[in-house]
Order: C-alpha cells, then structure tokens, then sequence
C-alpha cells in the first residue's frame, strides 16, 4: 500500500514514521506528479495559510480532486482537515480549500497556543480505551453533510468525521505515538 | 460521551506540538501589523513580532528590551499565524506580560539585553512554551531541561551573513553524533562535559536527534542561505532583518519560503533567486565588536 503525505510544511514525517511501523510504504509529495497510483494521500498539520499558498503556486488543487474522483483516499489532519473541507469557517479571504469532504471547519476554534490542550476521546471503530487527542490551536467540525459520520466528539463539538474514502481529524495523532487512527486509516478507508 | 475526559492546557506534548507544526517554514521578523500581514501572504508559518529587527536593535545600541504591549498586540490582532514575541533572557516578568497578551510563543532572545547574566527564565512555570538560542548541544539541552519546547541555532542576528547560523548548526550535528556514539558508561562525563543533565544526553543518545524542533536563525538573508540551513539539517528557519531590511520584502519572503519547502531541489532555488532586487547589507563578523556579538549572550 503507497501513501503520500504532502510535505509542504508541517508535521509530514512523524505521520510517515508511523505508516511505515504499519507496514505502509510512504511517499513524501512535494510536487503535484508524485500523487499517481497513491493510495491514500494524508494532508498533515501545519499551517493551514502556508500550506494553501504552497499549493496554490506548485498546482495542487485539481490533481488532488482528480485524484481523489480516480480512487485516492485522504485524510487530513488538522490545517489537513481545513484543507479538505468544502466549507471553511472564518477563512482568510483568498483562502481556497479543496473542497472535497462535505463538512463545515472553524479554523483556530479553541483559541490561541495557551489554550491548546489534550483530552481522552471516544474514537467510534477503534479498538481498546480511549483515543488521547492532542489539540494544537486546532479548528472543529462544525457542519456535517449527509453522508459524514462523526467519530469523535470533545467538549460538544465533532472532532473526527469521516465520508466514504475521507477521514478528517482535528487533532494530532501522528504526535502521540499510539498508532490506532494510522491503522484505522489503512484498514477502513484506504482498503475498503 | 464519557464525563472524565482529563483536559490538560501547557502540556509539554501541547508545546512542543506547536514548534512540530511549524517545522519546515519560515518564521518572520516583523515590526507592524502591515508587515505581519505580508509574511503571512508570503506562506510565514508565524511572525516574531519586535518593535526594532535585530541590524536596528545593533545599531541603535543601549538597552533592548520587550516589545511595547500595543505593538504585539495590534500585530497578534492583524494575522492568524502563530505569534511570537521575545523577552530578554532571564525577564521572567517580560515573560509574564507576554503570556497574558496572548502570544503563542515565547522567544528568550540573546537580541534583546540580558536581564539576568545567571538564569534563565524558568519556563516550565508558564503555559505558553518557549524558544531559546543554542550554539552548540550543552546550550541546548540546558534550556531544554529549563522547560524551552523548541530550539534555535543562534546564528549572529541582524548581520546577514550566514556564517555564524552554519558554525552553530554544524557544531549541534557533530555534537549530537559525538553524543550518539558513546558508550553507555560515558554518557556520565559527557553531561559533565556538557553542562547539562544526564537524562536528557541519554536521551539524545538513545534516539540519536534533539528532544525538541530546532530552527536556525541568525543571518539568514537569502532562499539559497534557507535551503543551506535546512540541507545542513534544521527544521525551519527565522529569519529577522533579512526580509525587511532588502529591497523587496513581499517578493524575498516568498522566495525564502519556497526555497526551505524545496530545499533540496536547485531548480526551484534557481528560480526563486532570481531579480530579488537588493538583499540586506550584510556585516563582516570580525568587523563586530566582541562586545556586540549577540550570541555571547546565554550561559
């Protein structure tokens, strides 16, 4: 199984270190062409703004859509998650998402780094106790479409979402080194 | 839902996770919201907001200190990439008044005047993390065993030469692999050697790499100084007067932070480099005086 994880900007390698102890082959996308025959393709935390502009100059919002439309699966994490929705709360005015997952996200929705915080979650599907999510400056999943299933919820608000081959965290499970939303990912989204 | 879901605020993992999103981005020094906002344009993954960049700081002279609250506070209202601010080292009440202005990291900087030529501030009290200079490992992991999330090579701030960011990082490299390939029995007298505590040299020799992000600062002016620095191994870079202090500040922000994703491809670097109008005059190291040499400044 190929996974990219698009290494822009952000936390792109530790998301690679822990699909490859999964047994996943990973490929780091820096340009639009490395997303052929990927099977999944993760879009990491970082900073949403930096990333988007990155995007916008090499080219990535249609190969991305196209991709996805020809099978891909994509999950982003945090500005990932930002990224991938069709509808950006409180976006910065030329802010473009890809628009492929059909949910509403708040960026910065819990305020600024002083209020970044984990908390214990209960992750529909995973195995074992409780999922320990790690918020940094994170957005939340305010709308849902139809066909979005919420995961995860903290303090009111969705925090995990997924719709067919997508799957949208706003927190950081690529920085808590327990390995059960990677494998989710493989076994549920990007396989089925 | 279940009711106990144990929130906790200011955790190291919270910390340090900020600087791990920051990694392979620009970090730019600015002085007013208008410039805060055209690095945030450029793709700056945060803005370090300062009344004065480091050259005017050097060529003001006198006592550097904190920011004025109404800068950082108009430059944290203008943007919404990460703020950074710094406090003199050792200023723990600077730091205070900076957490409360809601800053979302704290740099205690050897650019501004010492406030205290024995400690540091113990930033493990504070819930907003920290990012502390380092000229080699033993620096480095004394500020690290201080509560400091993050770690930037100092460089010589505010000269626009390079030389001093490249001597520090490769110093951190050799020292780190020096570190890695001890036996276990010599890790004791290398904390020794180190001046630092033995949990954290063993820890480094253990996994091999820094316990936190570490970025480079000091001197960056150019795309092709960024990539220099990203190759020779750092996460991300700073880079303070190099960007406001040219010729045209939108266009070289850009390219520098195009460079540091694509710090490996030349081509990009080739392209990015081209008609950036004047880059900052840059000073000669052995011009400054021992004195002025900012990155003398930590113990």
């Amino acid at each position: 199984m190929r996974i990219g994880v698009l290494a822009l900007q952000g936390a792109f390698r530790e998301h690679m270190v822990t699909l490859e102890a999964l047994g996943a082959s990973t490929v780091a996308v820096r340009q639009p062409e490395q997303l052929g025959d990927l099977n999944g393709l993760i879009i990491p935390g970082g900073e949403s703004t930096a990333i988007s502009k990155l995007m916008t100059t090499y080219g990535f919002y249609d190969p991305i859509r196209q991709q996805h439309s020809a099978g891909m699966a994509v999950w982003g994490t945090c500005a990932g998650a930002i990224l991938i929705a069709t509808q950006v709360l409180d976006a910065l005015p030329d802010q473009e998402p890809i628009g492929i997952m059909d949910i509403g996200v708040r960026r910065n929705a819990y305020g600024r780094q002083v209020d970044s915080f984990e908390a214990d979650l209960e992750f529909k599907h995973l195995p074992g106790d409780d999922y320990r999510g790690v918020f940094i400056r994170a957005p939340w999943i305010e709308t849902l479409g139809e066909d979005v299933e919420a995961l995860a919820s903290h303090d009111g608000h969705v925090v995990a979402a997924r719709q067919g081959d997508m799957l949208a965290t706003a927190f950081h499970p690529e920085l808590t080194g327990d390995p059960r939303v990677h494998r989710f990912f493989l076994d549920e989204i990007v396989a089925s | 839902m279940s009711e106990n879901v144990n929130v906790s605020t200011g955790t190291l993992r919270v910390k340090t996770g900020l600087a791990e999103m920051l990694k392979g981005g620009v970090i730019m020094d600015v002085v007013t919201p208008e410039q805060a906002k055209l690095a945030e344009d450029a793709g700056a993954v945060a803005v370090m907001a300062l009344e004065r960049v480091p050259a005017d700081i050097r060529a003001a002279g006198g006592v550097a200190r904190m920011a004025d609250p109404t800068i950082v506070e108009s430059i944290v209202g203008s943007v919404s990439i990460p703020v950074m601010a710094k406090c003199r080292i050792g200023h723990f009440v600077e730091a205070q008044v900076l957490q409360s202005l809601g800053v979302d990291y704290l740099d205690e900087s050897e650019v501004l005047t010492p406030a205290d030529e024995q400690y540091h501030v113990n930033k493990w009290d504070f819930t907003v993390p920290f990012v502390c200079g380092a000229r080699n490992l033993g620096e480095a992991l004394r500020r690290i065993s201080e509560g400091a999330a993050m770690v930037r090579t100092k460089g010589e701030p505010g000269t626009g030469n390079v030389v001093e960011a490249v001597r520090h990082m490769r110093t951190m490299t050799d020292e780190i692999a020096w570190v890695a390939g001890l036996r276990e029995e010599q890790l004791f007298d290398a904390a020794k050697k180190l001046g630092a505590p033995y949990e954290i040299v063993k820890w480094v020799h253990d996994n091999g790499k820094l316990p936190v992000v570490n970025f480079s600062a000091g001197g960056i002016a150019t795309p092709a100084d960024a990539a220099l620095m990203m190759q020779l191994g750092c996460d991300g870079v700073f880079v303070g007067s190099g960007i406001f202090k040219s010729g045209d500040p939108a266009k070289r922000a850009k390219a520098i932070v195009e460079a540091t994703t694509h710090y490996e491809n030349a081509d990009v670097i080739a392209r990015v480099s081209r008609n950036l109008g004047e880059a900052m005059v840059g000073i000669n190291i052995s011009d400054i005086p021992d004195a002025e040499r900012m990155q003398e400044r930590g113990w």
